[in-house]
This record gives structure tokens, sequence and C-alpha cells, in this order.
């Protein structure tokens, strides 16, 4: 397989098969119910639900055991909720084939990051050195300036609007009012009064942090940990300059 | 060049009629050829405030249409010679409000005239959009209260959006913040908002503050609007908010609560 750089159209050839790498949220399955699913995925997903609107997930069954889960239920279930299933990973060979036979794929393992269910797991593994193979270091030279890309706004964030920054970092330097969302895969920075809602690492990259310069905010959110700020905002970091990061599950908000 | 401003809020009921025709008025008495245009299909309001009601025979969507002429629909102001007025039509034909049919209209219109003043419906929907869509300025409405404020956001958040300005990367539209409905006393109890508040949180010039005043219900009542009343504080204060937009640097008046006489205040009420 040969990756291009150049994106050139090719009249003779109907299809052209590349190769490339993509990073996906994990949905962990802790349970065979597909209620208990339902109603967890519906609480969880709520606050940042728009930024994983038609995303891809994979379906990752290690906690499950070798417990059998309704496949079919479970597209389904994932559908309503506007997520698109690709795949599972870390099933039993009686998993594995209910899924492949459920229009799903059998992923193998990789360095892959769980970003939707927070419970510290092991198997939450950082990348392996030998996993980048010469195509992804390709890849991501080709990538480069987009895939590190920093997104800047120079302009109000108002409510009703939303900013997400892919690939990247997101810096704002006019102030995010309520009811507004700023988003990236990477780090936020917001010099400005801060008063929307806040989700850094929506990739699952739960080393991103969130600075504001004025803590106001109405949702702070790290690689899907967040914390809603409905009524008062402590007084200990309220309309002061903070960092959000993550210490472990928890989302630490704290004066910088 | 002809200017189109739109007037606009996101929430209803805040006074953008009552804005779009004192606005419209003040600039038609300052010697400029202005047209307010309703663009609230199918509620009709701005006719009722410019009292010209009886005299509406043909309408924006007649002429969006092609059912009439432009010149046919357009109702000359019975104060001001400089003054006409495009009312909205009664049916809920809300489908003929397109961008091809409203461009034609303002392309028209701006061979006439100096200003033209476009009402906006409340909400975020097709006749509010359009409303904006083709402005080049915008009174941006907005009561001292929380839910008014963040509705003005939205709006201003569309306009820098998805206004044709914006979308041919041309230079933004130049907005103004109106605040309507402006009690001091209210202000002072914490029930209101206060204008710093209001500022802080939308951070756009703002071009004048209206008091709550009940001269502006029998201005309505009566179809004149609140402008002519010369004697009233929220028809001053429209006067001084065209003369702001004119270039003219006026301080902002009726901020605070009246100082009661000593008696009063020794007697209480
Ligand atoms: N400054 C004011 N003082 C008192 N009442 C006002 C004032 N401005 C508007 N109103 C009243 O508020 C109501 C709504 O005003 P209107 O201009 O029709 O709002 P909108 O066009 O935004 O829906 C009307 O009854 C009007 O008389
Ligand atoms: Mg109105």
């Amino acid at each position: 397989m040969q990756t291009e750089v150049d994106d050139s159209v090719k009249l003779e050839a109907a299809v052209d098969l590349k190769g490339s790498v993509f990073t996906l949220p994990v949905l962990q399955i802790c349970s065979g119910s597909i209620d208990a699913i339902e109603s967890e995925l519906t609480e969880r997903l709520s606050a940042a639900l728009k930024f994983f609107k038609h995303a891809p997930v994979v379906i990752d069954l290690e906690k499950l055991s070798g417990q059998n889960l309704d496949f079919s239920a479970l597209l389904k279930l994932l559908a309503r909720q506007d997520l698109v299933s690709v795949g599972v990973r870390n099933g039993s060979a009686q998993q594995n084939a209910l899924a492949v036979s459920a229009g799903l794929a059998v992923l193998k393992g990789g360095p892959l990051q769980n970003i939707l269910v927070q419970e510290s797991s092991e198997s939450v593994e950082k990348p392996k050195a030998e996993h980048r193979t010469d195509k992804v270091v390709e890849e991501k030279k080709n990538n480069k300036g987009l895939s590190s890309a920093t997104k800047i706004v120079t302009q109000p964030v108002r409510s009703g609007q939303q900013i997400y920054a892919k690939g990247g970092d997101l810096i704002v330097m006019a102030p995010v009012n309520p009811g507004a969302e700023i988003v990236a895969d990477g780090n936020i920075h917001v010099y400005a009064p801060m008063k929307g809602r806040a989700l850094a690492g929506v990739m699952g990259d739960t080393k991103a942090r969130i600075f504001c310069q004025s803590m106001e905010a109405e949702l702070i959110a790290v690689a899907g940990n967040f914390r809603v700020f409905e009524d008062q905002i402590p007084s200990d970091i309220r309309a002061k300059s903070v960092q959000a990061y993550l210490d472990g599950d928890h989302l630490v908000v704290a004066p910088l | 060049m002809a200017k189109v401003i739109v007037v606009t809020s996101g929430k209803g009921g805040v006074g953008k009629t009552t804005t779009s025709a004192s606005f419209a008025t003040g600039l038609a008495m300052k010697g400029n050829k202005t047209v307010v245009i309703d663009f609230d299909v199918g509620l009709r309001n701005l006719d009722l405030i410019m009292g010209c009601e009886r005299r509406v025979v043909y309408d924006f969507v007649n002429v969006l249409n092609n059912e009439s002429t432009l010149k046919q629909a357009l109702i000359k102001d019975k104060h001001c010679d400089n003054l006409f007025v495009l009312p909205a039509s009664q049916t809920r034909d809300k489908d003929a409000l397109t961008e091809e049919g409203v461009e034609r209209i303002l392309n028209e219109l701006k061979k006439d005239f100096d200003y033209i003043v476009c009402d906006s419906p409340a909400g975020i929907e097709k006749g509010a959009l359009m409303a904006l869509y083709f402005a080049d300025e915008a009174l941006i409405v907005t009561n001292p209260e929380v839910s008014s404020v963040r509705d003005s956001d939205r709006i201003l958040g569309i306009l820098a959006a998805k206004s044709k300005r914006a979308l041919n990367g041309d230079e933004p539209i130049k907005e103004h913040l109106v605040i309507t409905r402006y009690s001091p006393k209210r202000v002072e109890l914490g029930e209101m908002l206060s204008i710093d508040d209001v500022k802080d949180l939308l951070g756009i010039p703002l071009i004048g503050v209206i008091p709550e005043s009940e001269s502006v219900l029998s201005a309505s009542n009566s179809g004149v609007p609140v402008i002519h009343d010369i004697d009233s504080n929220s028809g001053q204060a429209y006067a001084d908010v065209v003369d702001r937009f004119m270039g003219v640097n006026l301080p902002l008046r009726f901020l605070n609560v009246e100082k009661k006489g000593l008696l009063s205040r020794i007697f209480g009420n």
C-alpha cells in the first residue's frame, strides 16, 4: 500500500486504497444489560453530546470477560445516541463471531484511548514504541501542520456558537459567553472571561489541560471527565486564573 | 450609499418594533429619506405602531410575489415626508421570504432611500435571518435581564457568522446596543441587570438606554411613535439614539432613580 501525499485525481482508478491511522474513542462495556448501558451512556454523554455526534466508536469487551451481549440491540442503542459503531476489540472468539455477524469489524488491541468510560483501568495503555510502524510515522509527516494545528480565535464566542479545534489546541483571546461551547482534541486556553463550556481532550487525551484567565464557566471537561458549575463556582476559583487537568479519574480545577 | 439597518434581539417583546418605529422616524426627521420594513410576516405590528394600518392595501409579501409594485405597497407616513412604511402581510406565507426576493426589494429601495430599517421578528428562524442577512448595521435591542441578554448574544453570534457580510468576508456588520425597558428602580433593587452587566457580557458599543415608561404604551395605542412625544423621557432617549447614530456625542440620560423632594423623602410616598 502506498501512501500518497498529493490528492490528484487518478482518472483510471475507481477506487484507491490508502492506509491511515485514526484515533477512535473507545466505549468500554462493563455490563451485559442494554438498559444499564443506555442509562449510563445517556447520562455521561449529555454534557458532551454534541461533540460525539456521529463519532465513530470502538466497543471494548474486555470488562465483560466473555459474557454475551446482544450486539444488534447495542448497535441500535448507539445509533440512537448518534454514535457510529465501527467494531469491537478485546472480545472472546464467540463474542467476535457475534459481533461480525452484527456487521461490526474486529479490531486488534493497539494504542486506542478510553474516553467515554472513566474507570481507571490498566487497559488504557500508552502507545508502545513498536506500534509506531513506518507507516504511522510517514502519515504523521504528511499531516504535519494539520494534526498539530493550533486554532486561534480572536472574536467573542457567543451563546449557541461552538468552536472545535480538531486535532490540536484551541486558544481563545476573547470572551466565551454563557451558552457557548469551545472544544479541542488538545488543550484549551482562554485569555478572557470564560463563561461558557470548555471541553479539552475530547478524543481521549487525558493529558489535555484547560487554562482560563477568569474562571466563570458553566462546564469544564477533560477527556470526558467533567464538572458542571450549576449554581455557584467555589470562591477559591471563581473569576480566578485556573487550570483544569486530570489526576487519575479526578478532574482538578485549581488556581494557577 | 443607502444603509440597511436591522433592529433585532432574538427574544420577543423586548421593544424591537417600538425601536424600529421611533428610530426610523428620528432618521427621517433629520432629513434622511427612510423606509422601515416589517419582517414579522403573519403578525404585522409595525403598521399599528406607525398608525397606518388602515392604509395597508398591498404588503411586503405581495411585492415579493410580484403581486404588486413596491410603489403600490409603500405607505407614506402621515407625520414625516421622508418616511415610508413597508408593512408585513397578515397571512402566514413565510415561504415568500426568499433571499433572492428580499435582495431584489432591498436593491430597489437602495436607489431611492438613505436608510432602510428592518424590523425583525423574534426568534432565529427564517424571518429573523432574512431581516439581518443583508444588514450593514444592527441595533441589538436588549432588556436588562438574563434571558434577553442571552438571546441577544445568540443573535450577535449569528450576525458574525451567517450574515451576508460574514459569509462574504466583508467588513463586519456594525453593531449598536440599545437597552430598552430600563427601570433604574428595579436595577437598584437588584431585580434587573445593570447597564455595565449587559455591556460586559455583550461587549458591543452602547448607543442608548430607553427607560421603561407608560408613554410608550400610549404612543402605541395612538399610533404615533414615542419619539414624537418630546416631553416623555423615552421619546427623548430615542432622539438621543438617533443623534448618536448620526455621530453626535451625547451623555446617557435617565439612568438613575429620580431623586424625590425632601418632603416626600420625609413622609414616604
Ligand atoms: N420603553 C418601554 N417602556 C414601556 N413599555 C415598552 C417599552 N418598550 C416597549 N414596550 C412595550 O413592550 C411591548 C413589546 O414591544 P415591541 O416593540 O412590540 O417588542 P418586539 O417588537 O420586540 O416584540 C409592547 O407592549 C410595548 O408597548
Ligand atoms: Mg415586533
